[in-house]
């Protein structure tokens, strides 16, 4: 029993931080309709920039958290400006978006790798101090109670952030028709920056919380991350918020409840994709996504 | 005109006499061994490479300093594979045709040797490798060396120590299936595990690039095994050892590893968490024969850290070689180097007493090293 507990732990912790990066995945694919290749980097870079301060400064990760997730929003300006904006006009935006921000992504990776070198590194022992507590055999650490409740919170801003401020129910209208805000007078492509700083500020704070659990940061960390995303938001429904969160921890238990079944890592991938397929044939829209009437 | 050619004719001899000269006052005052060193100073296995090119450079500066006017000195010269084989084919044929060294050293990793050392058994040139590990590359050929240790000489070392120091009966074992080196050292370790009669209660794997191992180790720990054994690189390792350590598997049931754990990173990555990790390794640094201790010193001096693995098997490479060209009695005769080479039989090095089995491989004794206050330190010592 407590052995199935644990399991399950670990599954929500995981699950936690996949919906997090997700979260800001589908924040400006519900606003712009157009998958942001580059938020895996962003996630990467968040990480080491978080890791840099601590080491390179010795400034606390309670100063380096904040400073890093900043840095990552103005990361998210800079997509916005080079990889999206310039597109704007063109009748293929969506598409043509898309492949841009695949080069953005190859930039930041490659200037990761020439910033921080290609080796594993780590957050200095101690950085943030670990208790361990048993409880009914089950292991948590306050390290990973700190990350949920960090994601938890994030999360919950982000939601009283949409629906009562100014600028987040301005967002919500330009998700849902971009002319129409614009003839209510929104400045649509504010809107649109703000967007892309609230979305890479969050991944960001996933890839810093995912360096500090699992202590190794790497220029290319944000690949293994970066597909599981993709299938998250597509399983919560494209565009919602509380389906990106719900499908993160649907993803994360399926993956851990499958090593611990089977044994075997190889599996991993295929039942949560499997999973993922299912969900995709009985509610096409995903677990919460709404039916939308495509506008041709 | 014909006076003309004749003159021609006339200097070309005298140039020609005038350079055999020069070349036997140079073998007058002391033979001059070309060496081709090729090793990974960019790419993946930048971090071996480095520390291998120290210990060449470090041996080669003894040699040439101790033989004085008409000792044999070594000329090594240094070549990039950037870690991968395409590289390491160009630096084969630049050393085997243009500088016409008279053996390689290297290559860094398992895989480049699989393609290059064929072109240096076809072209009859001796290869001294001093970090492959991996099956078959000495059965590629007969001019085909190593003196760093195989997975299936170090591992049955270790587990037979540990037995015997701790008592172990049921392990679990925890893999990377996806990778030839984590996949062939789990190989020797079953093999291992069955002739020394200790049970294996589960097999879990893992795969590249994984940072999760949590539901893996979460099932392990459930079985209550004695000891866990892991066949992993360093990069997963680290991860594994912290998380086992967080997740509550208790300090009294040791990690056992491979090669790959063999790696001051290990315990940088790791922390504390790497505390009393038990390890194969084919070089005991605190060994205190006083080749090893002028070893450890000169190089700790010259290059401000002291050496791992690797540089000491780079280090003994050079001096194997040396050995070599002294018996063959030639510094440029590869057949008579191959020769001299496979004679090779109790040679006083760094590794401890070293020799060539039939097969080319090396063999010397190998040692348990466990980490203990953030260092490597010999096992049950």
């Amino acid at each position: 029993m407590s052995l199935l507990l644990q399991q399950l732990v670990n599954g929500l912790f995981i699950g936690s931080v996949y919906g997090l990066f997700a979260v800001g995945y589908t924040l400006v694919f519900g606003v712009l309709d157009i998958l942001n290749m580059a938020h895996a980097t962003v996630f990467t870079l968040g990480g080491l920039v978080a890791l840099w301060l601590v080491e390179g400064s010795g400034m606390s990760i309670w100063a380096a958290f904040p400073l890093a997730v900043l840095f990552s929003g103005l990361l998210g300006l800079v997509l916005d400006r080079v990889a999206f904006a310039p597109l704007r006009q063109r009748s293929d935006t969506y598409f043509s978006g898309l492949i841009s921000s695949i080069a953005m992504a190859i930039i930041f990776e490659s200037a990761a790798l020439g910033l921080f070198g290609a080796h594993t590194v780590r957050f200095p022992p101690n950085t943030i101090k670990t208790d361990i507590w048993r409880i009914e055999g089950v292991t948590i650490t306050s390290l990973q109670v700190e990350i949920v409740l960090v994601a938890l919170i994030l999360m919950g801003a982000l939601s009283l952030f949409l629906h009562r401020t100014r600028t987040g129910k301005a967002i919500r209208a330009v998700a849902e028709s971009e002319r129409t805000a614009r003839l209510l007078g929104i400045h649509v492509d504010g809107i649109i920056a703000s967007t892309f700083f609230v979305s890479s500020a969050l991944g960001g704070a996933a890839g810093i919380l995912f360096g500090l659990y699992f202590d190794a940061l790497s220029p290319d960390m944000g690949r293994s991350i970066e597909l599981k995303g993709l299938a998250v938001i597509v399983l919560g429904g494209m565009g919602s918020i509380p389906g990106a969160i719900l499908g993160g921890l649907t993803f994360g238990l399926s993956e851990v409840l499958t090593v611990a079944v089977t044994g075997k890592s190889n599996l991993r991938d295929a039942v949560a994709f499997t999973v993922l397929f299912a969900v995709l044939l009985l509610r096409p829209e995903g677990l919460l996504g709404r039916r939308r009437a495509r506008e041709v | 005109m014909k006076n003309e050619r004749f003159r021609k004719g006339y200097r070309l001899i005298l140039v020609l006499i005038l350079m055999v000269s020069v070349r036997s006052v140079t073998f007058a005052a002391g033979q001059e061994v070309k060496i081709g060193a090729a090793l990974s100073m960019t790419g993946a296995a930048a971090a071996y490479g480095a520390t291998q090119k120290n210990g060449i450079q470090l041996a080669s500066d003894e040699i040439n300093a101790a033989a004085g006017s008409d000792g044999i000195k070594i000329v090594p010269l240094f070549d990039d594979d950037a870690s991968v084989p395409q590289q390491g084919i160009n630096v084969y044929n630049k050393f085997i045709n243009a500088d016409r060294v008279a053996l390689i050293i290297g290559p860094t990793l398992s895989n480049t040797a699989q393609v290059t050392n064929r072109i240096a058994q076809q072209s009859g040139v001796p290869v001294l490798a001093i970090s492959n590990t991996a099956k078959g590359i000495t059965d590629i050929g007969d001019y085909i060396f190593r003196d760093s240790l195989t997975e299936a000489v170090v591992i049955p070392n270790t587990i037979r120590v540990a037995k015997e120091k701790l008592g172990i009966k049921k392990v679990a074992i925890l893999y990377g299936d996806d990778d030839a080196f984590t996949k062939g050292g789990y190989d020797a370790f079953k093999n291992a595990l069955s002739e020394a009669g200790i049970e294996i209660l589960s097999e879990m794997t893992f795969a590249k690039g994984d940072r999760n191992f949590s539901p893996q180790l979460t099932q392990l720990k459930s079985l209550n095994p004695d000891a866990i054994v892991v066949s992993a690189l360093v990069e997963e390792a680290s991860g594994i050892l912290s998380q086992a350590r967080q997740l509550g598997i208790p300090a009294t049931v040791p990690i056992i590893g491979g090669n790959g754990f063999n790696s001051p990173a290990l315990i940088k990555n790791a922390g504390e968490s790497a505390e009393g990790v038990i390890v194969g390794a084919a070089w005991n640094m605190t060994s205190t024969n006083p080749l090893n201790k002028h070893f450890v010193d000169a190089y700790t001096n010259r290059f401000g850290s002291p050496p791992d693995q690797f540089a000491a098997q780079a280090y003994a490479g050079v001096y194997i070689a040396l050995e070599a060209v002294k018996k063959a009695g030639s510094a440029d005769n590869r057949k008579a180097i191959r020769e001299a080479m496979a004679q090779i039989k109790d040679f006083d090095t760094v590794l401890g007493k070293f020799s060539f089995t039939a097969g080319r491989d090396a063999d010397h004794t190998p040692v348990v090293q466990t980490v203990k206050g953030g260092k490597f330190v010999v096992f049950g010592e």
